[in-house]
């Protein structure tokens, strides 16, 4: 049985999607800042894409909209943005949480060298803000508050309508890296204070190498690429048109079908989870309810998630894992450490991101699966030995 | 290019000479868990040579393929011919890591030096040289 279980990852295009690139690759092949008639036919397709963003995240006018090439670029140019656009007005603070997306971390720490201070919030041990934490972290100088709305490896879901509040309260700029929440959960950017958002087409059955940054009217955006005047001169370079229609047409169907796919792909989570209970030692991560819907990542005490992850592959499963091994850094995750959990409970995770293409029979192989292998990799292991000898000390209780 | 060659997929898929030898001549153990490797080497010794050898492992597919692979590669060597064996020779053997698992392989060398070790301390024999005063790496 093969089961892709690796969403989170990337999704599968989906075939309206797929329909949609094709569609525009055979017939919209046209510049849309030409003004001939192609050009503008291509310009209509690429409207209408901006509209079907703008309504699917409750924006209020489509030129709000901007497009980039991916998740990344769009967190990069709404930080930096920010950061540059109101250090002329004093403003040299910034606040986020230290289990963002490295695209996140890695602009902080970017502007750091450029004389900005960041505050690295840490989650509670569910890994979910505490909003006391956001409100007290905000100061006369704070620039912008980043948040993600839901945590790509272990999928807590943050209080962004509280957070949201706040800011606005407080007259701070508040931006969400939404890219694993756009299509799986509702979005509504003016109801929940959102005063910019990140998306990526790939995370929603969409194409890769397309994004979205929306950010409200009245914020002032800086180039993060330079060159032509296009999306309203704030992101130079040729517009990719049939990536961007085909992921406004990915984000529309997610949109559309969310309600159902929701509550399908959660009860395939919770199936998932009541299913790995019963192995000792091992713990879920994340909130058990506050998660995204098909979030699972597991720690398993005593063995290693990349030599767990390799083994369920052979038998057709394919996750990921936390663990340093997984990582070019040869550090484990920096989002498991970082909400408190032990290095050791680090090395041994592997996250399954679920889909509403998963079925119950393969939730059920991979219950079976994953228990065989742990078994396997706990009898091949000293550490595992000597957890058991008590020569080591357990970091994960016996029973969740 | 995947990852792992064929022969690491190979050994970590059928790893050789996994377990525990009860009386063992040398045990060596190296690594951590805060590090996410740990090996450890059980070494049978008659006549200076090593009739038998087993391992545990606690670490990623490279951490299992080269222990296994190490064991194969000092499986009825002389105790002289097990303390030559390199990590680069392990690697060779697995037709190459990649350039960030090559620690694995160090670790590898390092467990059986540290069973070596174990085993001239034990056994009162004269320690050879290169074995004296040896460290194993930081991980």
């Amino acid at each position: 049985m093969r089961v892709y279980a690796d969403n989170a990852a990337t999704t599968y295009l989906s075939k309206t999607a797929r329909d949609k690139l094709i569609e525009c690759l055979d017939n919209f092949n046209g510049n849309p800042n030409s003004l001939h008639t192609d050009g503008q036919r291509t310009q209509e397709v690429l409207d209408e894409a901006r509209a079907i963003v703008a309504g699917c995240i409750n924006a209020k006018n489509p030129n709000e909209i901007y497009f980039t090439s991916g998740g990344s670029e769009a967190d990069n140019q709404a930080l930096i943005s920010a950061a540059r656009g109101l250090r002329n007005k004093g403003k040299k603070h910034l606040v986020t949480l230290n289990i963002e997306h490295h695209a996140i971390l890695h602009t902080m720490a970017k502007l750091e060298k450029e004389g900005f201070e960041v505050t690295y919030l840490k989650p509670q041990p569910n890994g979910i803000v505490d909003i006391e934490d956001v409100k007290n972290a905000i100061r006369e100088d704070t620039a912008l508050v980043s948040i993600m709305f839901a945590n790509n490896e272990m999928g807590a879901i943050q209080p962004i309508p509280e957070i949201g509040a706040i800011c606005k309260e407080k007259h701070v700029l508040f931006h969400t890296d939404a890219v694993q929440a756009a299509a799986h959960l509702p979005i509504d950017v003016q109801a929940m204070n959102i005063d910019m958002l990140s998306m990526s087409g790939h995370k929603f059955h969409g194409p890769k190498g397309v994004g979205i940054l929306y950010a409200r009217n009245g914020i002032r955006l800086t180039n993060v690429i330079e060159g032509g005047a296009q999306e309203r001169g704030k992101r130079a370079g040729t517009v990719n048109v049939p990536g961007i229609a085909s992921m406004a047409v990915a984000l529309k169907e997610g949109c559309d079908n969310m309600e159902q796919n929701m509550s399908k792909v959660r009860a395939l989570r919770d199936r998932l989870i009541e299913g790995l209970k019963d192995i000792p030692y091992s713990q879920l991560n994340g909130d058990p309810v506050k998660r995204l819907p098909g979030n699972v990542n597991w720690s398993f005490e005593g063995v290693e998630g990349e030599s767990l992850l390799l083994h369920l592959d052979l038998y057709g499963i394919e996750c990921s894992s936390g663990s340093a091994c997984t990582s070019e850094s040869l550090d484990p995750s920096h989002v498991l450490t970082g909400m408190g959990i032990p290095v050791e409970a680090a090395h041994g995770s592997l996250r399954f991101s679920l889909d509403y293409e998963n079925t119950e029979e393969q939730i059920d192989y991979i219950i079976e699966k994953v228990h065989s292998v742990v078994e396997l990799y706990r009898s091949m292991s000293p550490y595992w030995e000597d957890l058991q000898n008590g020569i080591r000390e357990h970091c994960i209780p016996e029973h969740m | 290019m995947s990852l792992y060659t064929d022969k690491v997929m190979d050994h970590f898929e059928h790893p050789r000479n996994v377990g525990v030898i009860e009386d063992a001549d040398g045990i060596g153990e190296v690594g951590n868990p805060l590090c996410g490797d740990i090996m450890k080497m059980y070494l049978k010794v008659e006549d200076d040579r090593i009739v038998d050898v087993k391992f545990k492992t606690f670490g990623c597919g490279s951490a299992i393929a080269t222990s296994s692979m190490a064991t194969e590669l000092i499986k009825g060597k002389t105790l002289d011919e097990a303390l030559e064996l390199t990590n680069k020779a392990v690697v060779e053997a697995l037709d190459g890591l990649p350039a960030r698992k090559i620690h694995c392989s160090v670790l590898a060398e390092d467990a059986i030096k540290a069973a070596l070790v174990d085993y001239y301390t034990k056994s009162g024999k004269e320690m050879p040289e290169s074995l004296v005063g040896f460290e194993p790496h930081e991980d």
